[in-house]
């Protein structure tokens, strides 16, 4: 054994016996992967555009909206008529989602930690977050008119929930031992919360978080389309209206910049304040 | 056989004791279900007991009443002539999970219960303690280190000292090595029995293997179920330091048989 060790590569390889089989789809690095799947979908697509199996004016083709994409970008970046736009949206994204963490965070503490909470406010919870929120945006935006405000809210209304079940869960994360150990070292109520159990549930938080995030931009993205007010949203509708697929489907794409952009904050953040759980993720795929 | 534990062993003059259970009962009043029958021990300063037997036998009650985690239906628990009513400083309590919180390096996990007590300042102080106990139990050099990165027998190590720091009057150990293998389980009773001698420390062990009861106790608490009661304290007098070689003589191989006889008769009845 150590005599192998000490030996070339090469002559150690020779001496195996059983060889680990690998498959083939291990072997290809996965950003090769990802690209092949771009490779066809965008081909798909161009035959389906060039032989006209659909209308143009239902899907463009890729060099269209790539061509659009071009010059979107190139508002966006010169600061043209579209940056403020897309600066609206964030800002609705980026208010909305404040709030719905604060709101989310100190309500799942409540339902999560006291039993009058868990008892007398969960049951309303649950019935709230099993209604299509969406339905409320013409209400918010009645209460709260066209501006950004009911745009926040609707955004902030929709990211609310996960939040609260999130931290509602984690709260209920620690194990019976660490329980048992806070309370023979004599800690109070709150020592025990703020020292075992939001820490222990911090995975859970973030998961309420990520789905937050994702919650926020449709709910921000639904309120423009409805209320109108000066969003990428509105520039979606215009563009729809207009009959331009391939100004929609870029702006999109852009769009989901900025969701991916906030999910990815929000990851970093995990990554960075929850740094213990990083092995056992990686141990079991993150799902 | 009936005998109350304390008419067992006499109370000897030159040995003071720390712990005392007088005719504690614990029946839990939703389903009337007696755990613990008429329950009376002491532990003298500086001794090391267990308690064994099946489960249900009232032994996790027994611990729970005895760390001030739930109070008795009946009798008297007095620890330091104090009587018990909650949880205390002066009691230390270890799990066979080490319970170590990831987010804490080592020593943030050990001064802990400091921290949780009398605040970050004095949590801060206490570090210089937990570096000296983190040297007894051969920790030495991961202070610093999250205890992800720890094994399992080290873990428990590093929840020895958390125990130890506040320095308990009676440390109280819920099968402590039960989750680790064999061969570091026995390591880490031998380490205990060292750390204990060391700090002449007060111990109550909760176990389910005979073999650990015996090598590491001066008595055995045998208890039966249904209702959970002290059978018979036995007495073990092999010499001081134990060693592992002493489970191969004969002496101990007749006090385990022993043991396992009174346990078998509680399982018939």
């Amino acid at each position: 054994m150590s005599d192998a060790r000490t030996d070339k590569p090469g002559t150690a390889a020779e001496d195996t016996v059983w060889v680990e089989k690998v498959a083939l789809i291990d072997q290809i690095p996965r950003s090769i992967l990802m690209l092949s799947v771009f490779v066809v979908f965008v081909f798909l697509w161009h035959i389906a555009t060039v032989f006209n199996l659909v209308s143009s004016i239902v899907l463009p083709t890729p060099a269209e909206t790539f061509k659009d994409m071009l010059f979107v970008g190139k508002n966006l970046l010169t600061g043209d008529y579209m940056l403020p736009a897309l600066w609206i949206t964030s800002k609705e994204v980026i208010y909305g989602f404040a709030l719905a963490i604060m709101i989310g965070f100190s309500l799942g503490v409540l339902v999560g930690e006291t039993a009058f909470g868990e008892r007398a406010i969960m049951p309303y919870l649950v019935a709230l977050d099993t209604m299509p929120k969406v339905a409320f945006a013409p209400l918010f935006i009645a209460w709260l008119g066209f501006g950004i405000e009911s745009k926040v809210a609707l955004a902030a209304f929709i990211a609310t929930f996960p939040i609260v079940v999130g931290t509602a869960a984690g709260l209920h994360a620690a194990d019976e031992n660490s329980r048992m150990l806070f309370k023979t070292m004599g800690a109070s109520r709150m020592q025990t919360l703020i020292k075992m159990k939001l820490p222990m549930g911090l995975p859970q938080i973030f998961t309420g978080l990520k789905i937050g995030a994702v919650g926020v931009m449709a709910g921000a993205i639904t309120a423009e389309f409805l209320g109108g007010g000066k969003g990428f949203g509105e520039l979606i509708r215009v563009a729809a209206s207009q009959l331009n697929t391939p100004r929609v489907f870029s702006l999109i794409l852009y769009l989901s910049l900025l969701g991916l952009g906030l999910y990815a904050m929000v990851s970093y953040a995990q990554r960075k304040i929850v740094f213990w759980q990083r092995e056992t993720v990686g141990g079991r795929g993150d799902g | 056989m009936n005998t109350p534990a304390a008419t067992l062993h006499q109370p000897d003059p030159h040995q003071t004791p720390v712990y005392e259970l007088t005719h504690v009962s614990k029946t839990y009043a939703r389903n009337k279900v007696i755990a613990l029958s008429d329950v009376s021990l002491t532990l003298n300063k500086g001794s090391f007991s267990s308690v064994i037997g099946s489960s249900g036998c009232g032994k996790s009650t027994l611990l729970k009443i005895m760390a001030g985690l739930i109070p008795p239906s009946k009798g008297r628990v007095v620890l330091q002539d104090k009587p018990v009513t909650g949880t205390r400083r002066d009691i230390g309590m270890m799990f066979q999970q080490a319970t170590l919180f990831p987010w804490r390096t080592t020593i943030e996990n050990i001064v802990l219960p400091i921290e949780i007590r009398d605040g970050r300042a004095a949590a801060e102080k206490a570090k210089e303690k937990a570096r000296d106990l983190l040297d007894i139990v051969g920790l030495k050099g991961f202070e610093d280190v999250y205890p992800n990165e720890l094994s399992g027998g080290m873990a428990q190590r590093a929840s020895i000292c958390r125990m130890l720091i506040t320095e308990p009057a009676v440390l109280l150990l819920d099968e402590p090595f039960s989750a680790l293998d064999e061969l570091s389980r026995d390591m880490m009773n031998m380490e205990l029995q060292r750390i204990c001698r060391e700090q002449n420390a007060t111990a109550f062990l909760v176990t389910h293997s005979i073999q650990e009861a015996v090598i590491l106790s001066d008595h055995v608490y045998v208890m039966k179920p249904r209702p959970g009661r002290l059978a018979e304290v036995v007495t073990v007098d092999l010499p001081r330091p134990r060693t592992l070689d002493m489970m191969t003589t004969p002496k101990f191989g007749k006090i385990v048989d022993y043991i396992r006889s009174l346990l078998d008769k509680g399982e018939e009845m």
